[in-house]
C-alpha cells in the first residue's frame, strides 16, 4: 500500500510530522513502513510552460521548434522530439540547469543547428513508471489541464513533491488498505482527530429504482449489492490532483468516471465498479454463479471461460462482470458514456480469491474482497462516488440507492480485566491509561469493576479476543515501556539428552580426525534419491517441486557429499574430508509420514598425511576410513560390538567395501567409492562411510567403570601363519580368541605378506599374541600349554601352518 | 726418589692438561698408572729402601697416584661434556621448518551458531527438543492457528508431498508436539533447532532449505516482559554486552501479540551498511502464544500463558561472522568451512 502524505493530510492534521518521522512512528506502532519516497527530491528547476508557437524544425523531420512561455520576460526556444507537442499546450519544462531523475542535467544545446533552452518533459522523464502514466501521454509529453500558470513549479502541480510512504501490511491489518484506515491509525498514534468525508450527493427527482432492478441469486456469495445511477455524465480526464494522487498510490488514471471509482477504492477500501448503463443491455442486474463453460470478455480484452464456482454479475441474460475481480468489456465505460451505474457490494472473500487465482487476475479490488471489506462503508463509498461524479463529471444522481440483500453492521464487543492485561504484558497500567488508548483508536469502551469492554468498529475485523486488546494497548503504550523481566517460579536445570550429547561427541571426534562438517540439501533428484540407499524403497516425492534437481527426499547422505567433494576437487583442493549428520527419509506408504532416520556419513579423498619436506606422503585408503569408523566406535564405547564383513553394495568398490555390523545388526557400509562413479564425478580415489547414527547413539552402553591395572607381567608370543589367500584375518583372529580363552589378553595383526616368496594362492599373516593372568605371574609352561592349543586350533579350523 | 716422583707427577699433570680427547687421556692413564707405568716402576724399586723409608715412600707414591688419577677424572668429565656438546652441535636442525601437520576439522558455522544458542538457553533451564522434518499439515499449520484457508499460509510457501504431508516450513510443529506431550501441565521450556523448507528460489538471501531455532516457554504467569527480558539476555550474550533490543509490533498467526525483534547494530546506532543506516538489525520474530494454540495443544489458556520466539540460524551466522551470501552455507567449499575450525 502506497500512502500519499498530502492525501493523508486531508484526514489527519500532520503538522509538525515530517514524512520520515511519521514513517518511524507508524512502523513502531505496528505497520512497517518500508520506505519513504519523495520523487521531487531528485529533480529541480522544472516549471509549467505554455507552448506559444510550434513549427517544424528546419533541418529535422521528427523535431519541433517551440516558443515556450516559462513565466519569464521572454519566451524560450525549445526543440522537442515528441509527436504530440503543439501550440496552446501547458507542459512541464525542465529549464536549462534543471536536474531530472538519475542526475540527468539539462544544459543549453544546439540541435541540428537550432538552439534549445530546456526540455519539454514526458511523465516518465519526471520519474513516473510508464505502467502508471495515462495512456494518452504514455508515448509523448504530458499536457496540464488549463488550471496552471506558466512559471509555477511543475513538480508541485504534479504532486511530485509529495512523500509516498510504502506500507508493508501483515495479513491481519487489511484495515490499512485504505486511506481512511491509515488515517485512523495515524490519528491514534499522534492522538489527533480524524476528519473524514461525509458524502451527501445532490439527487434529482428521478428515482434510481425506476432505472434499475437488482436481484441476488447467490446471497451467500453476495449478501449485499448497492447501486446508484448517475446520468448525463460528461466524460473527460479527471482533475490533475486526482490523477496524481492515483499515480502516487500506484493506480493508472483513465478517465473521470473510472478514476473516481479507483479514488474511492483507495479512500474507503471499498472496491466499486462503474457500468455504462446504456450498454448493459437491460435494466436489471442479476448476481449468480456462472454456468460451467460460460464466457466473458473482460476489460483487458481477454476471453474468460467461467466455471460454476465463480460469481458473475449479469444483465439477466449474460455476464457483464466477474464479481469482485474484473468488469466485462461489453459494459465498459468509454468516451461516449452518458449514464453510469455504480456498483458497491460485498463479495465473499473465498469466491473472489478462487476466481482471481483461476484467471490469474489480481487487482486492487480482488485483494480487498479477499480480506473482507468493511460492511459499514459499502453505502458511504457508493455515495461518495456519486457525489464526485456530480462534482467532476457534471453528472446527475438519481434519487436513492437500489439495494438488494442485507448485511448487518455488528461491531464486536471484547472484554478484558485490568489485572489480566497487566499480567499478560508485565506492566502496571491504570484503567485510565487503557481507556485513553482506546479513545485514541476511536473504540467505544465501558468500564465496570476493573473490566473494560471495548466495542470494536467493523473496520477492525482483526480484533476478536482479549489478547487482541492487549496488543492494541501494548503497541500504542509502546513496547519500549514494557520492563525487562525473566520468568518467575521454580526452574529445573536444562540439559542435553544423552542422544544429543552423543551426537556432539561424534561430531567432535570426526573433526579431531580432520573432517569438516558439511551441510547438504535434503531435497534431491530422482537419481540421487535412490543412490546409496541402505534400503530399497521408492523415494518420497514432492507433489509440486520447483525443479527436477529438488524433487525427492534423500535416502542417503552420500550422493551430495560426493558432489561436495567433486566441487572442492575441481577448485584445487585435492584432499577433502567431509562428514555430515542428518536425516534421511524412508517411504512408509501413501499419506503416511515418512520414517526419518539420522545418519552419519563421510567422504575422504586425496592425502591422509602429507609432510612434504620430510618426504612423507600417505594417500587415503580403505584402512584410513575403516580406522576412523573403528575409532568412532571406541569413542562411544561400542568397539567390542562393532564388526566388519566383506560386502559389495551398489556404488562401492566390490573388493574394498565392508558392511558394518553392530552386534548382528547391519548399520551401514565403509568402503571405496566405485571407480566408475569416481571417474564420472571427476574425483580422485575416494572412500566413504555411512552409518545409522540413531542406532549407534541409542545402543545401550554399560556405565564406565575402572578396572585395576594388572601388577603381573604379560608374555608375548608372535606367530606367522601360512594360509590360503582367501582366508580373512578376522576368521583367524576369531579362532585364536576362542582357543586362547581367558589367558589370551591381546591379538594384533602385525604383518601380512603375499608375493614371490609365498607359494601361489597362499599368504602369510603374522599375529602378536599376549597372555596374562590378572591374579598371578604366568609361567612359561602355562603359556606354552595355551599357545599350543591356539596353534592346533588354527591348523584344524583354518588350515593355518606356522611359517617356516 | 722423592724428587723422581715429583717430576713424574708434574710430567703427568702436564700431559693430562694437554690431552685433547678421551683417547689421549686414556693413553696418559695407561702410561702413568698402568702396570708398566713409571709409578708402578717406582713401587717396584721400593724393595731397595730401608724399613723406615718404605712406608713414608709408599704414602708418597699413593699421593702421587691419587693426584694423577683425580686429575684424569676431572679432565675426563671435561672432555666428555665437550664430546656431548660437539655431538649435539652436529644434531642441530632448522627449527623454522614446518612441523608435522595434525589434522583438525571443524563445525559447520550453522552448527556452531546452533550449539552456542542451545548452550546459552540450556544455561537458563531449557531443554533441546527435536522433531520430524516431514510434517503433517495439522502440526505445521492447523495446530498453530493456521486453518486450511488462512491467507497467511501464503506467507510460507510450502513444499507439499500430499495434501496432508509437507516439508515443515518452521520448527514450530516441534513446539506443538512438545506441548502435547506435557498433557496440559506446565512449565514447558524448550529450544528447538532444525532444518526447514520453503518454496523459494535459491539466491544470495533466499534458500529453499534453511535452519531455524525457536524457543517456547509455557507456564503460569508468563508475561510479555519475560519475553523481552529473555531476548535481551540472548542478544547480549550472543552479540555483546553493549547490545540492546527493540520490539516492533507484527503479526504471526500463532502468537498474539506478535513482535519483530531488532538488535542494536554494532555500529552503535551511527548507521552503517549492515543496518541500512537505521542503527537496528531485524533478528527474530516472537510473541505471546496465541490462546488457540495453547488450547489445541491441550493447555488451559486461562491458567497458562507462554511466549515463543524464532530466528534463522543463517541470519545469526551471517550477522555474527559477516557472511554475505546464504548459499555459502550449502556449497561446502572447504575454503569457507575451514574458517570455522578456529575456536573463538
Ligand atoms: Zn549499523
Amino acid at each position: 500500500m502506497f500512502v500519499s502524505y498530502k492525501w493523508l493530510a486531508q484526514y489527519v492534521d500532520l503538522a509538525g510530522q515530517s514524512p520520515q518521522e511519521l514513517a518511524e512512528k507508524i512502523t513502531r506502532a505496528g505497520i512497517e513502513v518500508e520506505g519513504v519516497e519523495i520523487p521531487a527530491s531528485e529533480m529541480k528547476n522544472i516549471v509549467v510552460g505554455y507552448v506559444k508557437t510550434r513549427e517544424q524544425h528546419p533541418n529535422a523531420d521528427k523535431l519541433s521548434k517551440c516558443l515556450v512561455d516559462v513565466g519569464e520576460e521572454e519566451p524560450v526556444q525549445i526543440i522537442c522530439g515528441a509527436k504530440n507537442v503543439d501550440a496552446g499546450q501547458y507542459v512541464a519544462v525542465a529549464k536549462t540547469g534543471a536536474v531530472l531523475p538519475g542526475n540527468f542535467k539539462i544544459k543549453r544545446a544546439k540541435l541540428r543547428g537550432e538552439e534549445s533552452n530546456g526540455m519539454i518533459c514526458s511523465l516518465s522523464e519526471l520519474g513516473i513508471e510508464s505502467r502508471l502514466t495515462p495512456k494518452e501521454y504514455a508515448e509523448g509529453i504530458f499536457n496540464f489541464p488549463n488550471d496552471v500558470t506558466p512559471g509555477e513549479d511543475a513538480l508541485a502541480a504534479l504532486n511530485r513533491d509529495d512523500a509516498i510512504l510504502e506500507l508493508s501490511l501483515t495479513p491481519n491489518r487489511s484495515d490499512a488498505l485504505s486511506m481512511m484506515g491509515v488515517a485512523y491509525e495515524v490519528a491514534a498514534i499522534l492522538d489527533r482527530d480524524v476528519n473524514l468525508p461525509a458524502p451527501n450527493p445532490a439527487e434529482s427527482d428521478e428515482k434510481a429504482s425506476d432505472a434499475i432492478h437488482i436481484h441476488i441469486d447467490a446471497p451467500k456469495d453476495n449478501p449485499i449489492y448497492i447501486a446508484r445511477v448517475v446520468k448525463n455524465i460528461k466524460m473527460g480526464p479527471s482533475p490533475i490532483w486526482m490523477q496524481t494522487y492515483l499515480m502516487n498510490a500506484g493506480v493508472r488514471p483513465h478517465n473521470n468516471v473510472v478514476d473516481i471509482t479507483n479514488y474511492v477504492l483507495m479512500e474507503y477500501g471499498q472496491p466499486l465498479h462503474a457500468f455504462d448503463l446504456d450498454r448493459l443491455g437491460s435494466n436489471e442486474i442479476v448476481v449468480r454463479r456462472a454456468v460451467e463453460g460460460e464466457k466473458l470478455i473482460t476489460l483487458d480484452d481477454t476471453e474468460r471461460i467461467l466455471s460454476a464456482d465463480q460469481l458473475v454479475i449479469t444483465n439477466g441474460k449474460e455476464p457483464v462482470a466477474l464479481a469482485g475481480v474484473m468488469g466485462g468489456a461489453n459494459s465498459e465505460v468509454h468516451d461516449g458514456t452518458v449514464n453510469v451505474l455504480i456498483e458497491s457490494a460485498y463479495f465473499d472473500g473465498q469466491i473472489v480469491r478462487a476466481a482471481s487465482k483461476a484467471h490469474g487476475l489480481r487487482s486492487e479490488a480482488s485483494a480487498r474482497f479477499e480480506k473482507g471489506v468493511d460492511p459499514a462503508r459499502i453505502q458511504a463509498a457508493c455515495d461518495r462516488a456519486a457525489e464526485l461524479m456530480v462534482e467532476l463529471a457534471s453528472g446527475t444522481v438519481l434519487s436513492g440507492s437500489v439495494v438488494a440483500g442485507e448485511l448487518a453492521i455488528e461491531p464486536k464487543r471484547v472484554s478484558i480485566t485490568l489485572e489480566k492485561l497487566n499480567m499478560r504484558l508485565g506492566t502496571d497500567l491504570q484503567m485510565g491509561d487503557v481507556e485513553d488508548i482506546f479513545r485514541r483508536l476511536q473504540f467505544e469502551t465501558e468500564t465496570k469493576d476493573n473490566e473494560i469492554t471495548v466495542t470494536v468498529p467493523t473496520r477492525r475485523a482483526d480484533i476478536m479476543i482479549p489478547e487482541d486488546l492487549t496488543e492494541e494497548v501494548a503497541r500504542l503504550y509502546g513496547y519500549d515501556h514494557i520492563p525487562l523481566t525473566l520468568p518467575e517460579g521454580a526452574t529445573q536445570p536444562g540439559s542435553l539428552t544423552s542422544y544429543q550429547l552423543g551426537r556432539r561427541v561424534v561430531r567432535r571426534y570426526l573433526e579431531g580426525t580432520g573432517f569438516n562438517q558439511a551441510m547438504t540439501y535434503s531435497l534431491t533428484s530422482a537419481k540421487r534419491a535412490s543412490e546409496f540407499a541402505l534400503e530399497h524403497r521408492a523415494p518420497v516425492a514432492l507433489s509440486m517441486p520447483m525443479s527436477e534437481e529438488r524433487a525427492y527426499l534423500r535416502q542417503s547422505l552420500i550422493p551430495h557429499l560426493i558432489e561436495a567433494a567433486a566441487y572442492n576437487n575441481a577448485r584445487q583442493m585435492p584432499s577433502v574430508a567431509l562428514y555430515e549428520t542428518g536425516s534421511i527419509y524412508l517411504n512408509e506408504g501413501e499419506n503416511v509420514q515418512p520414517k526419518e532416520e539420522e545418519r552419519l556419513a563421510g567422504i575422504i579423498t586425496g592425502m591422509w598425511h602429507e609432510h612434504l619436506w620430510q618426504g612423507e606422503k600417505k594417500a587415503v585408503d580403505f584402512f584410513t576410513v575403516k580406522g576412523i569408523v573403528e575409532g568412532l566406535a571406541a569413542q562411544i564405547g561400542l568397539a567390542e560390538r562393532m564388526t566388519f564383513q566383506k560386502a559389495a553394495p551398489a556404488g562401492f568398490h566390490p573388493g574394498r567395501t565392508a558392511e558394518v555390523l553392530l552386534d548382528s545388526e547391519s548399520i551401514g557400509f565403509v568402503g571405496q567409492l566405485h571407480p566408475t562413479i569416481s571417474k564420472e564425478m571427476d574425483i580422485k580415489e575416494a572412500y566413504l562411510f555411512e552409518l545409522k547414527l540413531d542406532v549407534l547413539l541409542n545402543a545401550s552402553r554399560e556405565d564406565l567403570a575402572y578396572m585395576a591395572i594388572s601388577r603381573h607381567p604379560f608374555i608375548s608370543r608372535d606367530i606367522a601363519l601360512v594360509v590360503d589367500s582367501t582366508v580373512e584375518a578376522a576368521a583367524l583372529e576369531a579362532v585364536i580368541k576362542q582357543a586362547g580363552g581367558a589367558l589370551l589378553t591381546g591379538v594384533r595383526v602385525f604383518d601380512v605378506y603375499e608375493g614371490e616368496r609365498m607359494e601361489e594362492g597362499k599368504k602369510s599373516v603374522a599375529f602378536a599374541l599376549t597372555y596374562a593372568d590378572p591374579e598371578k605371574t604366568l609361567t612359561d609352561e602355562e603359556v606354552t600349554a595355551v599357545h599350543e592349543k591356539v596353534l592346533a586350533a588354527l591348523k584344524e579350523q583354518a588350515g593355518a601352518d606356522l611359517r617356516a | 726418589m722423592e724428587q723422581q716422583l715429583k717430576e713424574l707427577q708434574n710430567q703427568a699433570l702436564e700431559q693430562i692438561a694437554a690431552a685433547a680427547n678421551l683417547k689421549e687421556l686414556n693413553d696418559v692413564r695407561v702410561a702413568y698408572l698402568g702396570k708398566k707405568g713409571p709409578v708402578t716402576e717406582v713401587l717396584k724399586g721400593m724393595g731397595k729402601l730401608s724399613a723406615e723409608e718404605r712406608p713414608k715412600m709408599g704414602a708418597l707414591v699413593n699421593v702421587v697416584r691419587e693426584t694423577i688419577s683425580e686429575s684424569i677424572e676431572e679432565k675426563q668429565e671435561l672432555l666428555e661434556a665437550a664430546a656431548i656438546e660437539q655431538k649435539l652441535a652436529q644434531e642441530s636442525i632448522d627449527v623454522t621448518l614446518p612441523g608435522r601437520p595434525v589434522k583438525q576439522g571443524g563445525h559447520h558455522p550453522l552448527t556452531r551458531v546452533a550449539e552456542e544458542i542451545e548452550d546459552l538457553f540450556i544455561g537458563m533451564g531449557y531443554t533441546v527438543a527435536e522433531g520430524p522434518e516431514v510434517e503433517q499439515d495439522f502440526y505445521n499449520f492447523e495446530a498453530l492457528n493456521l486453518p486450511k484457508d488462512h491467507p497467511a499460509r501464503d506467507m510460507q510457501d510450502t513444499f507439499y508431498i500430499t495434501p496432508e504431508l509437507l516439508m515443515r516450513t518452521h520448527t514450530s510443529p516441534v513446539q506443538v508436539r512438545t506441548m502435547q506431550k506435557h498433557e496440559g501441565r506446565g512449565p514447558v521450556k524448550i529450544i528447538c533447532p532444525g532444518k526447514v523448507y520453503r518454496r523459494d528460489s535459491d539466491d544470495a538471501t533466499h534458500s529453499h532449505q534453511f535452519a531455524q531455532i525457536e524457543g517456547l516457554v509455557v507456564g503460569e504467569n508468563i508475561r510479555m516482559s519475560d519475553l523481552k527480558g529473555t531476548l535481551d539476555m540472548f542478544a547480549k550474550k550472543m552479540f555483546g554486552e553493549d547490545r540492546e533490543i527493540r520490539l516492533r509490533p507484527s503479526f504471526f498467526p500463532f502468537t498474539e501479540p506478535s513482535v519483530e525483534v531488532d538488535v542494536s547494530c554494532m555500529c552503535g546506532g551511527k548507521g552503517c551498511s549492515i543496518c541500512k543506516g537505521t542503527g537496528w538489525i531485524e533478528v527474530l520474530g516472537a510473541g505471546m502464544v496465541h490462546p488457540n494454540v495453547l488450547e489445541m495443544a491441550g493447555f488451559d489458556s486461562n491458567k497458562y500463558t507462554g511466549f515463543a520466539f524464532g530466528m534463522g540460524q543463517e541470519r545469526i551466522a551471517m550477522l555474527k561472522y559477516g557472511i554475505d551470501d546464504i548459499r555459502h552455507f550449502y556449497t561446502n567449499d572447504l575454503r569457507f568451512l575451514k574458517q570455522f575450525s578456529v575456536h573463538e
